[in-house]
Formats: C-alpha cells, sequence, structure tokens
C-alpha cells in the first residue's frame, strides 16, 4: 500500500524551487549598496547624468563576464575600449545600429530572447504600447533593460530602477600637465517598487588602477596624481606610452 | 528490412567556393568565412594553404595571398549552369550546396549505355562548362554518402570513380572513419579503437546503437553501405507543399526570397507539427510566361527554415541572373516548396535544465532576427585593431562576416601587446564620436589654440565652445599629445594633436588636426 503522507513529503522535497537568486543577475559588488539584489531579470534600469554610460557598461561588466551577451541598440559612438576596461566582454558584445523608429520596439524585443543584457538609447519618445509590450516580453526572457537616457528628457519614462549621477570629479588633470586618471561619481537610486526607497553610493568608476571600488572617506589625488595620506593604497607608478 | 540505397552519380568541384570567384590562375586566392579559410586556389594549395587554417596562418604560408570574404549567392550564381547542362541528362539532379550535386543513375544509366558512359559524359559537360581550371569529381556507388566518398577517392588524373553495384561496402570498409565528417564521433571512434569504416561495419548494429544513440546508428549504416535512414514504413507521406502566388510578379530576388522565408516556415511548422523533418526540399518557381524551374536541395542532416530560404534565394539568384539561354522572360508569379523525403525527427537532446542562456544557438537567431528587421550590416561585433586613439583601438565589423560562437576578437592586423607610442593612457572614454563633433578651444584672448610642428601649444586653453555652442571654462587641462602617423605616406599621414580637459563635468578627449579642433571622444 502506498504511504500517501509520505509521497507527499517527498513530493515537496523534490519540487523545483525558483530560487530569489535565479531571477538577479549578479552585479559588481562595489553596487552592493546601491543594487543589494544585483540586477533582477525583466527589470528597466534608466541611467542618467554624466558618466552614465560608463555606469551601464560598468553593470553590464559582471554578467558578461560570467556568460552573459550584451546587445546595445543605438548608443552612437560606444566606446569599445572602455567597455572592455569596464568588464565587459567583447567577444559577447553585439552592437545594433539604431533602427528608425517604427521598427524600433521590434528590433529591441527581438533582442530579448538571446541577450540578456540590452543597452539602449531610445532617441524618440516611446509609445505605451512599446513600452507594455517591450516590459512584459522582458520579463518573459528573464533580460534586463539597461536604458542611457540623456540628462533630463524622459524619453521612456517609469523605469523600474533610477540610477543618477549627481556629482563627477576627474582627478589627475592639473593646469596643462597629468592626465585623466580615475573619476569619482555619486550615484543616486530611485524608481518603483522594492527600489523607490533612495540609496547614495560614491565610488571609483574606475579609480587610477582601473578597477571599481568605493570611495573610501578621506582619499583624494592631489593635482600630480599622488594619493595623500587616508587612503589604504599606496601611491602606484604606471607608464603614459 | 533495409533495401539497397538508391545509386547515385556525385558531381563534386572540391574548390568551388574559390572557383566561383573565377581567381586569375597566377595569384594565390582563398575565400574565407569566420576568420577560417573555406576554399584555396591551385597556386595558394601549392604553399599550403588548406581548409580549416585560420586567417594569420594562411597569410603566414602564403603572404602574397589573395582573401575573399565567402559569397554563397555568388557560387550559386555561378553553380546554375552547371545545374542546367546536367538538367538535360538526367531528370532529377539534386543539389545539396554550391558545388556538390547528386544524380540518381538508374534511369540515364540504362539510357546512356552504363555507369561509365554516363559518367564520362557527365564529366565532359561538367567541365566544358566550368572551364579546365576547375577541378571536377565524379563517383558512382550505391547511396549519395558512398559516390560522395567515391569522388574523393577518385584518382587525380581522371577525377572519376565507379563503384560497381553492391560493392559499396567492400569500398568503404578500408577507409579511415574520417571521411565520416563527424569530427566529435570520429574522435570518440579512433579512441575507441575503431579507425576504419570496416572495423566499425562489422560491430553489431545494436551495440554502437546503444553506445551513440541514433547518431551511432546513421553511422553504422553509413559504413556498411547503405542508406543513412531507413526508409519510412508507414503509409507514404503525402505531400507536404506550400505554395504562394505573387502578384503582382515579382522580378527581385529580395521579394522572392521573402516570399520563400515565409513558405519555409510554414513548411516547417507543418513538418514540425508531423513530427518529421525533410532531408530533400523541391523549390519550384514559375514564371508569367509559363516558364518553371524546378530545383531538389538535399541536406544531410535536416533543412531548417533558414536554410530553405537561403537555398530559395540561391536559386532564383542563379535562375534570374543566368548568362545562359534559360533566362526567365517575365517575374515570379508562383513559389512553391516541398518537402520530400520525409523521415521521422529524432529531436534534439536539451540541456536539462533548459536551454542555457548563454549559447549562441539563440543569440544567433536573435541576430537574425535583427538582420530580418533592419537588413544586412545592421549588427555589428567588435574586432581588435590596435592603434592610438579609442577609435582605431578596436572597430565594428558586420556580424555576417564572422562566428559568433568561440570568437577571437583580435582582427587581422592586431600587433598583441605592441606598445603604441603616443597613446593616451587609459581609462579609455566611454563615448567615442563618430563622425567628431567640431569644437573650438580658445584662449585668453579669444584666439584659436594652435599646436606647433613640436608639440607646443600656443597658449593655454581656457574656453571650449562644442559645436558652436555657448562656450564655457576648461576648468583642467593636459597634453598635447602630439602624433604624427604614417609620415611616409603622403596620402595617409595624419598629424594629430590630442588633449584632455575637463569642462564643469564633463571630460573630453580633443583633437586638433589640420588647423581645426574636434571632439575625438568624451568620457562619460
Amino acid at each position: 500500500m502506498v504511504d500517501r503522507s509520505g509521497l507527499l513529503a517527498l513530493a515537496q522535497q523534490v519540487a523545483p524551487t525558483t530560487l530569489a537568486v535565479q531571477r538577479c543577475l549578479p552585479v559588481d559588488g562595489v553596487f552592493d549598496d546601491l543594487l543589494p539584489a544585483g540586477l533582477a531579470r525583466g527589470q528597466r534600469v534608466a541611467l542618467t547624468g554624466p558618466g552614465a554610460t560608463s555606469l551601464a557598461l560598468a553593470l553590464a561588466g559582471r554578467p558578461s563576464q560570467g556568460g552573459s551577451w550584451v546587445a546595445v541598440v543605438g548608443a552612437a559612438g560606444l566606446g569599445l575600449a572602455a567597455a572592455e576596461e569596464l568588464g565587459v566582454r567583447l567577444d559577447r558584445l553585439v552592437v545594433v545600429d539604431p533602427p528608425p523608429t517604427a521598427r524600433w520596439g521590434a528590433t529591441v524585443a527581438s533582442l530579448f530572447d538571446g541577450f540578456e543584457i540590452v543597452i539602449v538609447a531610445p532617441g524618440h519618445p516611446v509609445s505605451a504600447r512599446d513600452d507594455r509590450r517591450l516590459s512584459a516580453r522582458a520579463r518573459e526572457e528573464g533580460a534586463v533593460v539597461l536604458q542611457l537616457a540623456p540628462s533630463g528628457q524622459g524619453r521612456w519614462p517609469g523605469a523600474d530602477v533610477e540610477l543618477a549621477v549627481d556629482a563627477v570629479s576627474w582627478d589627475g588633470l592639473g593646469e596643462g600637465h597629468g592626465y585623466l586618471r580615475g573619476r569619482r561619481v555619486t550615484v543616486r537610486s530611485g524608481g518603483r517598487r522594492g527600489a523607490a526607497r533612495p540609496r547614495r553610493l560614491e565610488l571609483w568608476l574606475p579609480d587610477p588602477d582601473g578597477r571599481l571600488r568605493p570611495v573610501t572617506p578621506g582619499a583624494a589625488l592631489s593635482a600630480e596624481g599622488a594619493l595623500v595620506p587616508g587612503d589604504a593604497d599606496p601611491p602606484r607608478l604606471s607608464s603614459v606610452g | 528490412m533495409d533495401r539497397a540505397p538508391v545509386r547515385c552519380l556525385v558531381v563534386w568541384c572540391p574548390h568551388w567556393p574559390v572557383d566561383a570567384h573565377r581567381p586569375p590562375a597566377d595569384i594565390p586566392t582563398a575565400v574565407l568565412h569566420a576568420n577560417r579559410v573555406v576554399a584555396a586556389s591551385a597556386p595558394a594549395r601549392e604553399d599550403g594553404v588548406t581548409p580549416g587554417l585560420r586567417r594569420r596562418e594562411a597569410q603566414g604560408r602564403c603572404p602574397s595571398l589573395e582573401i575573399l570574404e565567402r559569397d554563397q549567392a555568388l557560387e550559386a550564381r555561378r553553380f546554375e549552369p552547371v545545374l542546367a547542362a546536367l538538367d538535360d541528362i538526367a531528370p532529377r539532379v539534386e543539389v545539396v550546396e554550391p558545388g556538390w550535386c547528386v544524380i540518381p543513375t538508374r534511369g540515364p544509366s540504362r539510357y546512356f549505355g552504363g555507369d561509365d558512359a554516363l559518367v564520362a559524359l557527365v564529366a565532359e559537360r561538367v567541365r566544358a562548362v566550368v572551364g579546365s581550371g576547375v577541378e571536377v569529381r565524379l563517383g558512382v556507388a550505391d547511396g549519395p554518402f558512398a559516390a560522395r566518398v567515391a569522388a574523393r577517392q577518385s584518382p587525380p588524373e581522371s577525377g572519376l570513380l565507379v563503384v560497381p553495384p553492391g560493392q559499396s561496402a567492400t569500398f568503404l570498409a578500408p577507409l579511415a572513419v574520417d571521411v565520416l565528417e563527424r569530427p566529435e564521433l570520429t574522435d570518440v571512434l579512433r579512441r575507441l579503437g575503431l579507425k576504419r569504416l570496416g572495423e566499425l561495419a562489422s560491430l553489431r548494429r545494436a551495440d554502437i546503437v546503444g553506445r551513440f544513440g541514433a547518431e551511432g546508428d546513421r553511422v553504422h549504416r553509413l559504413a556498411s553501405g547503405l542508406d543513412e535512414r531507413p526508409p519510412a514504413t508507414s503509409d507514404p507521406p503525402p505531400d507536404l507543399a506550400v505554395a504562394v502566388e505573387l502578384d503582382p510578379p515579382v522580378d527581385r530576388i529580395d521579394q522572392a526570397a521573402f516570399a520563400a522565408k515565409a513558405l519555409a516556415d510554414e513548411l516547417e511548422r507543418r513538418l514540425l507539427a508531423r513530427g518529421g523533418v525533410c532531408t530533400r526540399v523541391v523549390i519550384e518557381a514559375e514564371t508569367e510566361h509559363g516558364e518553371q524551374l524546378a530545383r531538389t536541395w538535399r541536406h544531410d542532416g535536416a533543412l531548417d527554415a533558414a536554410a530553405v530560404a537561403a537555398r530559395a534565394r540561391w536559386q532564383l539568384d542563379g535562375w534570374l541572373h543566368d548568362r545562359s539561354v534559360r533566362r526567365p522572360t517575365g517575374g515570379l508569379v508562383r513559389l512553391v516548396v516541398r518537402a520530400d523525403d520525409l523521415v521521422a525527427a529524432t529531436g534534439r537532446q536539451l540541456s536539462f535544465w533548459g536551454d542555457q542562456p548563454g549559447s549562441t544557438d539563440r543569440v544567433q537567431r536573435a541576430v537574425a532576427r535583427v538582420q530580418g528587421l533592419l537588413g544586412a550590416g545592421t549588427v555589428r561585433v567588435p574586432e581588435r585593431r590596435g592603434g592610438r586613439g579609442p577609435a582605431q583601438q578596436l572597430v565594428l565589423v558586420p556580424v555576417e562576416g564572422v562566428g559568433l560562437a568561440e570568437r577571437d576578437i583580435d582582427g587581422p592586423t592586431t600587433a598583441l601587446g605592441a606598445p603604441w607610442p603616443g597613446r593616451i593612457p587609459p581609462p579609455w572614454p566611454a563615448r567615442v564620436h563618430e563622425p567628431e563633433v567640431p569644437a573650438e578651444v580658445t584662449d585668453h584672448g579669444g584666439t584659436l589654440v594652435q599646436v606647433s610642428g613640436r608639440g607646443v601649444l600656443s597658449a593655454p586653453p581656457v574656453m571650449l565652445s562644442v559645436r558652436g555652442r555657448p562656450a564655457e571654462p576648461v576648468s583642467a587641462w593636459a597634453g598635447p599629445w602630439p602624433v604624427d602617423e604614417r609620415w611616409w605616406d603622403p596620402a595617409t599621414r595624419r598629424r594629430r594633436a590630442r588633449l584632455q580637459v575637463t569642462v564643469a563635468d564633463r571630460a573630453h578627449l580633443l583633437a586638433l588636426e589640420g588647423g581645426r579642433w574636434w571632439v575625438e571622444a568624451t568620457y562619460d
């Protein structure tokens, strides 16, 4: 005789569980304060402010290393070397020319099946129909949309997460000497539902060694590019040619 | 019960991808696809350029190698006259791909008085069409696989090999398992100690199937000289054909190919609904004046919709551009795609937890869809070139020319690890302006800042105006990084000086060339 209660218990045990963690793409550790769970699949993240492009590439870096394919639609003149520096695997990057407005929605929708991160920069106001269709499609396929918006213009409002770069400070340039070494940015996050609570993060994007890391209090670069005391890292020499 | 396979004649032009381009006989030429050599002309082969080599290896073996990209439409177009010549001899000519076709020999052989006579006649006709510089091999045996192997094994002087009926198994037995052209399986077979087809055929089929599954069954049948798949034991499959009437008549390739793609999708859907795949597809086109062109396309694997659509395009391209007598005189009014030789679909083993998200199949399908929406050349991928500026380091190349799986982003001219003196130090800017944005850099007095021949700025930059907008003060700057590239060639000489400036919260990479300033990139 079959033990029904035992069978039920076994069924509970072996039932497939969808772990919440599988519904997210992990991002670089420096963003933990900003995006505690990483990039949730199906979400749209709008990035604004100076440095938004680098921020988008930095977010895409870790997933790209982990095997995800990244597509870029309509972002004219993406810096490929910068993408590589920020961690994006160039052999898993595809760039699509800006589509005509009428085909934009269909193009982005086609990319969701196959590409886990799609970076878009819509040059036109996105219609409500496209918005609904793309949101549904992204959720269904588990893709993440990183939207680059020219500052202040809401081409596609209503993103799930909004990351705004408030302040940018480049270090390393003086009056006719030095070179751009590191950039400190302050990123403010907002958005809908779970991301509604505003968060702030100050990070190096990138730091003089090319890494992403949070800004430790008291760190600054003098005009010559040497780190003043207050930062844990000793000064580094690097070649200039 | 296994029936005896249909006796076939295979016409095979081993180097068709390069022969289709009609290269000059003295210049070594190779055709590449996805950075690998597909075919090479005779002088290149003498230097050691063989199919499968990577581009740089091939160029290393033959420095004067002329490289061409694979153009399958051109190959199909140039093969069409060969098929037209063969149509006169045999009622059914099945094309596998341009350069390789299969003719069932039962009828023609009887008509022309034997296999040898038939082969000699076909060889003569084909060679008359393609000319003397093109290598043509012919083989006759039981079944298309054995016939192809016979064509490969044919002696170079005559290029003909006829395997007597019923002798295919004996013919195949001493050959190495590599002729199966299934590299992964061959690798395993070799390691198991099975080096020859005869050894494989001598094992029991049940054992092979138990170890290798459906593919093992196919391979064992081929090694035994039988047909690849057993004939359908159920009722003869109904005629699966999909047709479309084109009104008004279509005379443009892309419109016809688009219609063919829709037909191919519909046919695939119907086939899948039956759980079958077809190994032969007949594509028929009819013009408004009643001329018809029917071509049978055969494939060892199963043809999917994209492959069928591509073959339809080649066929129509060949027909509409054929210089021989048979050019159609009107537009196409009817297009029919018919599935022939239905076999049960054995399916693919999907990965246990569902499709791997990173697998390139899905990516390639997505790319194909976007190309269908936007056209060719709109999807590009990065390739490394090397250079001093952000736009030269890495460039975007169309995805059609590369293979997305296992890609190596180093392009043909990369000097890996070589220093580039005069290069801007990293980090690289995230926005590269193409075309470059005109700007004005002025000093205290409002005059344009210049860079002398020795790389010295005329005055420190104070104001920057981008694209005619109001000038903003420069908060910090560094440079210039002067570069004088290719000074030995007046045509390609570039003299440029770069500056890094920060303006408010943005940093730009400015460049002075020809007396004018440009914003080359922005550190966005």
